[in-house]
């Protein structure tokens, strides 16, 4: 019997069922041998890479955020706000991240400080976002299975140009806090999430909605957005960039492989987009290997490109790619980018 | 009555290291913590059958190399998400050299 040309990408459908009795769910994927010394030296744990670009980072909010504020009332705080908000809405998206593999500190409780303060720059609830972004790992773009497919097929342009003000994230998130608060999950959140994390979610969301609710009581009583432009909506003005790295992750590949290769893309960008992105741009390596810190997955790159598809030179090249498969997809759902599938690429299904 | 499972020479793992044996239809984890003490768990992480033996270990951490379920490879405390269930532990005899274990 044909696929249906449209699938159901929620969790709870009958595509995630099929994924789980063709046991495309939880599979075993392509990994590259390493030898495992040099997978040690990968691996291991540092914390001063992640020590002096946090600083960085935070001095940049500061001075973006105190020229906002000393400028405010005039167009000259536009540029600024602009800043401050990709700093903001952009930056924090790979620093929850990171730290929500564990990876970006060696000491832990760093770890936790700094994915606590992202997920929140990023409207992403810390224990939600663990729990779906092991799924996303678990399942990489397996239909009805992984709840982080940005690009579903036949792409929705409205709801990507939406996207790159967070909106229907943004939207959705406020809506689950709510939810959340009032001690309830939404069926799809109940399917990745263990009954024992239940109650953290409960507890972070009304810690959440009591700091949204300050900083809207203070908007109110200063007769100001200043706070909320400091706090809460960069998340929303600030987000396009974290759009515009995230679509190169898989927009366009294979669904419902058991190979990053097939599905991930790494794109070469300059220091300044790689420090912003803090290197997903090599977003094989880190599917295939997620345990590696962003700070060696150059090297890690180095050492397995020669068993991958050639990387894209640029994010200009990357979208090169991705804009024309996505007006394909449009016509064509059942389209994706083929990746040329090395040597010992195992034979797989693609959809 | 126990069943005795040799798994392998002390001097098949470096230090503050794992490697993965198989043996008798189960998959361990064997561990050379710092400080030269041998411990062995079950091989796969709770969370989702993933082998440990890939993981990174430091110190009395072992990290699963897919999700960073940790555990604590002396006790086989899980210790956080998400990582929720316990590893099983097996206690380790040490004799000429190898490290055995007793399965029930």
């Amino acid at each position: 019997m044909p696929r249906p040309a449209i699938r159901d990408y929620s969790l709870t459908g009958p595509d995630g069922a099929a994924a789980v009795e063709n046991g495309r769910a939880g599979a075993q994927w392509y990994a590259t041998p390493i030898a495992r010394a040099r997978m040690k030296q990968l691996m291991q744990r540092r914390d001063g890479p992640a020590i002096r670009d946090t600083l960085i980072w935070f001095a940049a909010l500061g001075l973006s955020g105190g020229l906002g504020i000393a400028l405010w009332g005039s167009w000259r705080a536009v540029l600024p706000f602009a800043v401050y908000g990709v700093l903001y809405g952009s930056a924090a998206d790979s620093r929850w991240h990171e730290t929500s593999h564990g990876t970006a500190f060696r000491t832990r409780w760093m770890n936790i400080a700094l994915y606590h303060l992202s997920c929140f720059m990023m409207l992403r609830e810390p224990v939600v976002w663990r729990w779906s972004h092991a799924r996303h790992h678990t399942d990489t773009l397996i239909v009805g299975r992984d709840p982080e497919i940005s690009s579903p097929r036949p792409p929705d342009f409205l709801q990507l140009l939406l996207k790159l003000f967070a909106i229907p994230g943004g939207i959705k998130s406020l809506r689950h806090i709510l939810l959340h608060s009032l001690h309830r999950l939404s069926p799809e959140e109940a399917t990745f999430i263990p009954p024992m994390e239940h109650h953290k979610v409960y507890t972070l969301a009304r810690i959440w909605l009591a700091i949204l609710g300050a900083i809207a009581a203070l908007c109110l009583a200063l007769h100001s957005i200043l706070p909320a432009m400091l706090i809460g909506l960069p998340t929303f003005y600030g987000a396009w960039l974290s759009l515009v790295f995230g679509l190169t992750q898989h927009a366009g590949l294979a669904e419902d492989v058991t190979d990053h290769r097939l599905n991930c893309r790494t794109v070469y960008m300059n220091p300044l987009l790689r420090f912003l992105y803090w290197n997903m741009n090599y977003h094989v390596e880190h599917h295939m290997f997620p345990m590696v810190p962003y700070h060696a997955l150059k090297a890690l790159h180095a050492e397995i490109k020669a068993d991958c598809p050639a990387p894209y030179p640029s994010l200009f090249a990357a979208y090169r790619e991705i804009l024309p498969a996505l007006l394909r997809q449009k016509r064509d759902p059942s389209y994706f980018v083929p990746r040329p599938a090395p040597a010992r690429a195992p034979v797989s299904q693609a959809a | 009555m126990p069943q005795i499972i040799d798994l392998c020479a002390t001097s098949d793992i470096e230090s503050e290291d794992v490697i993965r044996v198989d043996r008798e239809g189960h998959s361990f984890a064997v561990y050379h913590a710092p400080g030269g003490k041998f411990y062995v768990t079950s091989g796969l992480c709770t969370h989702e059958a993933v082998h440990l033996a890939d993981g990174l270990v430091m110190e009395h951490i072992i990290e699963c190399p897919k999700h960073n379920g940790r555990f604590d490879y002396r006790t086989g405390e899980a210790k956080g998400a998400p990582a929720c269930v316990n590893l099983r532990i097996f206690p380790v005899t040490l004799a000429g050299g190898r490290v055995t274990i007793a399965l029930s």
